[in-house]
């Protein structure tokens, strides 16, 4: 590289956005020393009525199931034959790889002692318990989606007969990856079976399993139209022809589908109420809440996406899909957070200290810079042109 | 190596049974479990509870915890409401006005040890155990401190070492289980001076509690806590008024904690067993969709083929027809023409001939 391009290169990496990531990730491995060495008790604002904050509610309810698009758009595609949404799965699998690689990242951050996080697995198996199925789950899936991203990395690296091997994996791993995120994900609501009595009666329900499951397909979907339109905002010079062409159709498609989703999911959490007669609790404080989650960010989504079909209109649907998202997080953060301990004293309530927010805030910045690292790099958005038609 | 499709179903199926046969689902059966044969137990009567806070010294004493800010002796620290907490297993908490003639009562918080604890069931690694001898016991050493325990726990029992970095535990009453295994009592029980507390075989304690109430049926609540509550705890109440007036919740259900999760964990093979088989009949579905439509496609384009070349050689054969008819035509007139020169040529021969035949004889005469 000569002089010129060196400094050319420098000031390419001098942006705004990059000088905003590197302080985040400055002040992240500060917090991060701080946690390894002084403990939870420095940089978190849990006790002992709130043992989990917002690194279980936000990092990892929230971020497995806006993960969820992998298997979402490779189901559809490769399960259910949908070929014309072909060109999001390979975005879908990667956003899919990195939200779990990152939620196994955070875990380290929230365990007391993360070296033994393989404790579950090779010391005593505690099989009663379902985060030991959410664990085993993760840990499985992460290793599915690690192998269904690897064709992009091994055509990037020109390694064509390993890459060709692992395609006609395909199938078998999209149904491997259905199994353990239909698990995992119903699994995740399944873990506050065990506490009836510190969540409220609107959000606890036998159903939880269930809604959990449901709200998932509904966060794959509109994540990947909130991915293609971020993608399609930074990246477009990295798209190929097939893949803006197929973009508008995905964004209908996907459109259509989380609607149809979000209108299921909004009667089964009426179901939900009628089944254990909490329609009363619908008049409290916490009622106006939970009216707010579900008519705001379920009902509203649900009719704005399908208004947006209708018209074919591409920005409703976009916002719309950054707005579904946002709910999905609430209903994590209610779980976890907000109706959980409703009978403490607002005193007595969690909320998080700085640091933490800055962890989160740090591990989503990773997220999106490795993100950018390999769309730049790898056939992604684009198809490898020695690969062309091979579809995969 | 290679691995035939019947290997590999036997394996799977090996798998399977394994796994089927390996564990029973003791909270998805019919039977019920009431606690370990003889197992031991604590009756609290907060009746007889003066709120000395001896228990909790002789607690803290046995426990080697440090001591706290304010000395055990100093009865001001009842005034505010606490729970149990890393230096201290065991709290005693004052409720104003719940006793008769508005009298105060005191009530001793910690680890109820459940029958079927709640903590154990959400163990992913089997650090808790219910032990035959009735304590719920912790192992710090497999401990990864995901404090699943502390969210599935009814009671808010267990604390946690947030301020260790390097060796955090979950803390929480242990019912002395060391002492109880060597014949002791636990440490609280032997100190309290007013006999609110007895140690026992949880059955006994059933029975003397059964018998106060009935002995003395205005001084007691007729409710022993803890007989029935969440399937069962070691250590039991008793009560001059109702328990939620003296903070300990009536609303927990009977229900072991194992049953509330026993239907999602039944669902996991469901999910194993279904899930493939209907998303390959899916996947076959629409395969054969795609092939069909290749074909019915490969058909169409068939046809239209044929229809085209047929069109093609009809016209062709028109145009040969016509070629060859326009060819018989051009022969048919050329052969007139020659005809027609060749007998204007014999005329003008012929009339040539004539005329000299004419003029010979005009010569001649």
């Amino acid at each position: 590289m000569s002089r010129h391009d060196t400094a050319l290169y420098r000031k390419e990496l001098y942006t705004p956005f990059n000088l905003v990531a590197g302080i985040i990730l400055i002040i992240g491995c500060v917090i991060t020393v701080l946690r390894f060495t002084k403990g939870l008790g420095t940089v978190t604002h849990l006790d002992d009525n709130y043992p989990w904050g917002i690194w279980i509610g936000f990092d990892l309810l929230a971020g497995v199931a806006l993960a969820a698009g992998g298997y979402v758009t490779s189901s559809a595609v490769y399960i259910f034959g949908m070929k014309r949404y072909h060109s999001a799965v390979r975005p879908a699998i990667l956003t899919g790889f990195l939200g779990y690689a990152l939620v196994v990242f955070a875990l380290n951050y929230d365990v007391g002692r993360p070296w033994r996080l393989p404790y579950p697995f090779i010391m005593q198996q505690g099989t009663t318990s379902l985060l030991f199925e959410v664990a085993a789950c993760v840990a499985l899936y992460l290793t599915v989606l690690f192998i269904e991203f690897t064709p992009a990395a091994l055509e990037w690296l020109g390694l064509r007969r390993a890459r060709n091997i692992v395609t006609k994996l395909t199938m078998l791993l999209t149904i491997f990856g259905v199994v353990l995120s239909t698990l995992h994900q119903s699994s995740l609501g399944a873990l506050f079976l065990l506490a009836p009595s510190k969540l409220h009666p609107l959000w606890y329900s036998g159903y939880l399993p269930v809604f959990f499951f449901v709200s998932s397909i509904i966060a794959g979907l509109s994540m990947v139209i909130f991915e293609s339109t971020l993608s399609h905002h930074y990246f477009a010079d990295k798209m190929d022809k097939t893949h803006l062409e197929e973009k508008e159709g995905v964004a209908l498609g996907f459109a259509k589908a989380a609607s149809l989703v979000l209108a299921g999911y909004f009667a089964i959490k009426l179901i939900g109420i009628a089944v254990d007669n909490n329609w009363h609790w619908l008049a409290t404080g916490y009622g106006l809440w939970f009216l707010a989650e579900l008519l705001g960010f379920v009902a509203l989504p649900s009719l704005l996406y399908a208004v947006g079909v209708r018209e074919k209109n591409l920005t409703l649907i976009k916002w719309t899909s950054g707005m579904t998202v946002f709910g999905i997080i609430l209903n994590r953060l209610n779980i976890c957070l907000i109706a959980f301990n409703w009978h403490l004293p607002y005193a007595e309530k969690y909320f998080p200290h700085w640091m933490e927010i800055g962890i989160s805030v740090f591990i989503l910045t990773i997220g999106v810079l490795v993100f950018r690292f390999i769309v730049t790099r790898m056939p992604v958005l684009y198809e490898h042109p020695d690969y062309k038609d091979t579809h995969h | 190596m290679s691995i035939s499709r019947r290997k590999f179903l036997g394996w799977i199926g090996a798998a399977g049974m394994g796994t089927a046969l390996g564990t029973s689902a003791k909270a998805a059966s019919n039977k019920a479990f009431t606690g370990y044969p003889d197992s031991m137990g604590v009756l609290h009567d907060t009746v007889l509870c003066v709120g000395c806070r001896t228990c909790e010294a002789a607690c803290s004493k046995v426990n080697e915890l440090p001591p706290p800010e304010k000395p055990f002796t100093d009865l001001s620290v009842l005034d505010t409401k606490r729970r149990t907490a890393v230096e201290a297993y065991t709290v005693v908490n004052k409720y104003e006005h719940a006793g008769k003639q508005g009298k105060p009562v005191f009530v001793k918080k910690q680890c109820n040890h459940c029958l079927e604890p709640a903590c154990a069931s959400a163990c992913f690694v089997k650090a808790f155990a219910k032990s035959k001898e009735g304590a719920v016991t912790y192992d710090p050493s497999v401990c990864v401190g995901c404090r699943y325990c502390m969210v599935a726990c009814p009671f808010n029992i267990p604390s946690y070492e947030y301020d260790s970095a390097f060796s955090p535990r979950v803390v929480k009453c242990t019912m002395c289980h060391p002492r109880i295994l060597e014949g002791k009592v636990p440490g609280c029980v032997e100190a309290c001076p007013k006999e609110a507390l007895t140690f026992g075989k949880r059955e006994d304690l059933l029975k003397i509690a059964r018998e106060r109430i009935q002995k003395y049926p205005d001084r007691y609540a007729d409710h022993i806590y803890g007989e029935h509550e969440m399937g069962g705890t070691s250590w039991l109440y008793l009560s001059g008024t109702a328990f939620g007036n003296i903070g300990m919740r009536e609303d927990l259900g009977v229900k072991p904690a194992p049953e509330l999760t026993a239907g999602a964990l039944g669902a996991v093979p469901i999910v194993v067993g279904l899930w493939p088989v209907l998303l390959t009949g899916i996947y076959a579905m629409s395969r054969r969709k795609e092939k069909i439509a290749a074909e019915e496609k490969e058909q169409a384009v068939a046809a239209a083929v044929a229809e085209i070349e047929a069109k093609a050689d009809k016209k062709l054969a028109d145009v040969r027809a016509k070629a060859e008819k326009d060819l018989a035509k051009a022969e048919k007139d050329k052969e007139a023409a020659v005809k027609r020169e060749v007998q204007k040529a014999l005329g003008e021969a012929a009339a040539k001939h004539e005329e000299k035949a004419k003029t010979e004889t005009e010569e001649e005469s």
